[in-house]
């Protein structure tokens, strides 16, 4: 085990998975030469060459596009967008054509390919350097998502998005990029797609989280100590979406808090509610809570704070829910 | 280096018109490739008409007509080896017919049902793309891809007059350009975006400009002259193969038909120019040439007419053979390993349509 930050996780993923197999490249903006705006590809280029680790020309549909030719080629290409809302130009191909090539050829096709970005907010970036837009995602047919909180499932669930026949989206909370420190296993490491993580185990409450929210859920479960015994169920892969997990924490503790950065409407937590609602109503103590961003543009970095969910709001909601 | 042929310039044409235009010769064509390109260029008109009969019977859905583009289609895939990728938009869907692919195969793409949906490493022929222009990126990407591996392998993407205009072909194009991919990008310019006028979606003065922003050369030719569009595909493929990266072609066409089966081009289109170019169309200059030189008879040219003729009949009537589609299909083709909810879903579906209807 080394003790790894976030992003240095993906980087050691990285050169574990090109080094695995010649037909992985990574493509993207600033990728090669500097290594990523975030050093998340450090190294590759010297490593591989600069054919396995591309500095392309800023253009996200042209790099999902060609990633989508790629494929078609023989290769398995992770694209990088280099910011959450700069990833808004490859959603024309990612819902027009990644979601739908195997189902148009009938299964025959594969396109094994990767997307990922570091996303949300708290950061004290400009405009568009903060949305949490896994909704977008999540909503495409053919896509999976996947969203690591901790080091080790950076690199874990990266890998598995690497080696998966399918198109895989991987979010990185940007935040917690340098922020956090965590073991992560040396060598190969993958966790599989589909799996949740219980975070925290507790009988009272579930805080259900991803990504970002899950350190402060945590935080949460914290504050809450002494009033109550709460689970934190960290999702990890948003599509395919580890339902037993959910539905078993729901059934454990009765109450559920959803916390999400993205704006609330038609958001994720969205549809952790209504699954709940269709499958745990008869478990539930009260109802399904959401503390989410809100509807309206991500802030102006001076009060990006109050727009982000926080320990307090959190906090706030699992009281009224406990007392419901 | 960069080149483009100046706006007013002449088309590159070979097909002369039979008076004062005299017939020019491909260098390296026999007389068995000639008859070559009149069968890809009669099969394809013959897949054509006979489509726009079919939709009218009721037997496939909505379709884009390509009448009056077989030489630009034909004459291009000519020019390929079987290697090449070809990635077509719907103006292209039955190119794959020049690779052997089954028309029944094409048909039921276009009735809608899932046999239509072909591999595309079975033909080196991408999906037909629907929307405008996104599959441009896609044949760099793979005309990139095949260099990386050091494969020969060149592709070619089709795509008309309006697709210029669109972002995605913009990207593919100087991605392409930057990663000096083995790339043809071939412009069916035929004058119309359903109702929009080639004068509407660009204020340069041809398609073939754009060409130099990518740092590639363009060129422009005659869309309706088989021979000099083979021979304008056949020195891009060339040019690829040598590591000269990608190339732009204009073939300059008129659109004589309406966009498709739903489009009525009386409200816009200018009728008369339609009836001149009615008169000029593609195989019929072709089958001209064929005769003055001597190479086609009455008798040759209705037997390759019934061959396709044939063809067609057979096709249609294997789409129509196909047993209709287990709704099960819904759920087990988006992924490698589908998601257990749709397991669930199908069960519930079959339910409640009833075991019969499943």
């Amino acid at each position: 085990m080394a003790e790894l930050t976030l992003v240095e996780a993906v980087n050691d993923c990285f050169h574990t998975e090109l080094e695995r197999d010649p037909w992985v490249l990574v493509m993207g903006e600033d990728v090669g030469r500097a290594g990523g705006v975030f050093r998340a590809t450090a190294g590759l280029r010297d490593r591989f060459g600069p054919d396995r680790c591309v500095d392309t020309p800023l253009a996200e549909a042209g790099i999902l596009g060609s990633a989508v030719g790629l494929c078609m080629a023989g290769w398995r290409p992770v694209c990088e967008m280099q910011y959450d809302a700069f990833s808004y130009p490859c959603l024309d191909q990612l819902i027009t054509h990644v979601g739908r090539y195997r189902w148009r050829t009938g299964g025959k096709m594969e396109f094994p390919l990767t997307v990922r970005m570091p996303y949300g907010g708290g950061v004290r970036a400009p405009e568009l350097h903060d949305d949490s837009p896994e909704a977008y995602y999540v909503h495409t047919p053919g896509v999976k998502v996947a969203i690591p909180s901790t080091p080790a499932d950076a690199k874990g669930l990266l890998a598995a998005a690497i080696r998966d026949p399918d198109p895989v989206v991987v979010l990185e909370p940007k935040l917690h990029y340098r922020t956090l420190r965590g073991e992560v296993p040396e060598g190969e490491h993958v966790v599989p797609l589909g799996k949740a993580r219980l975070a925290r185990e507790g009988s009272d409450l579930t805080l259900v989280a991803y990504g970002s929210m899950v350190p402060l859920a945590e935080q949460a479960a914290d504050a809450l100590e002494g009033e109550a015994s709460v689970e934190v169920l960290d999702i990890r892969t948003l599509k395919p979406l580890d339902e037993e997990a959910l539905l078993a924490s729901a059934a454990k503790t009765g109450r559920v808090v959803i916390v999400q950065e993205a704006p609330r409407t038609a958001g994720y937590g969205a549809e952790l509610a209504a699954i709940l609602a269709d499958k745990a109503i008869l478990d539930l103590h009260g109802p399904v809570l959401r503390v989410t961003g809100y509807d309206v543009p991500y802030p102006y970095w001076q009060i990006e704070d109050a727009y982000m969910p926080s320990v307090e709001r959190v906090v706030a909601a699992a009281r009224k829910l406990l007392e419901f | 280096m960069a080149q483009v042929l100046p706006a007013e310039g002449d088309l590159r044409r070979i097909i002369g018109d039979g008076e004062g235009v005299p017939d020019g010769e491909v260098e390296g064509l026999t007389d068995h490739d000639l008859i070559e390109l009149y069968r890809g260029m009669v099969l394809l008109r013959t897949y054509d008409e006979r489509s726009v009969v079919y939709h009218r019977q009721g037997r496939i859905g909505t379709y884009a007509i390509f009448w009056n583009h077989e030489a630009m289609q034909a004459g291009s895939v000519y020019a390929l080896e079987d290697d090449d990728w070809i990635f077509p938009s719907y103006r292209e869907s039955a190119i794959g017919l020049l690779r052997a692919m089954p028309a029944s195969t094409i048909l039921s793409w276009w009735r809608g049902h899932p046999a239509g949906w072909w591999n595309p490493a079975d033909y080196n022929v991408a999906s037909i793309c629907v929307p405008i222009g996104t599959h441009v990126p896609h044949a760099a990407g793979l005309a990139w891809g095949k260099k990386l591996k050091g494969e020969s392998a060149c592709a070619i993407a089709y795509f008309g007059d309006g697709a210029t205009s669109e972002g995605a072909f913009h990207e593919g194009a100087n991605f392409a350009g930057v990663m000096r991919a083995p790339l043809i990008l071939f412009c069916n310019n035929n004058h119309w975006a359903i109702s929009t006028p080639v004068s509407a979606q660009t204020a340069a003065a041809t398609l073939a400009d754009k060409a130099v922003g990518y740092g590639m050369p363009g060129t422009r030719v005659d869309g309706l002259d088989v021979l000099a569009v083979y021979e304008a595909t056949r020195e891009a493929v060339a040019r690829a193969r040598a590591g000269g990266g990608p190339s732009f072609i204009e073939a300059v066409s008129y659109r004589a038909a309406p966009h498709a089966t739903a489009d009525d081009p009386r409200a816009y289109i200018d009728l008369e120019r339609v009836e001149e170019e009615k008169k000029r169309e593609c195989l019929g200059r072709y089958e001209g040439y064929l005769r003055r030189a001597g190479l086609l008879t009455d008798e040759m040219a209705e037997s390759v007419r019934s061959e396709a003729a044939d063809l067609m009949r057979e096709a249609i009537a294997a789409a129509e053979a196909e047993p209709p589609a287990d709704i099960s299909l819904l759920f087990d083709r988006a992924f490698a390993d589908p998601p257990s909810s749709f397991e669930a879903d199908l069960a519930e579906l079959r339910q409640v349509l009833g075991d019969d209807l499943g």
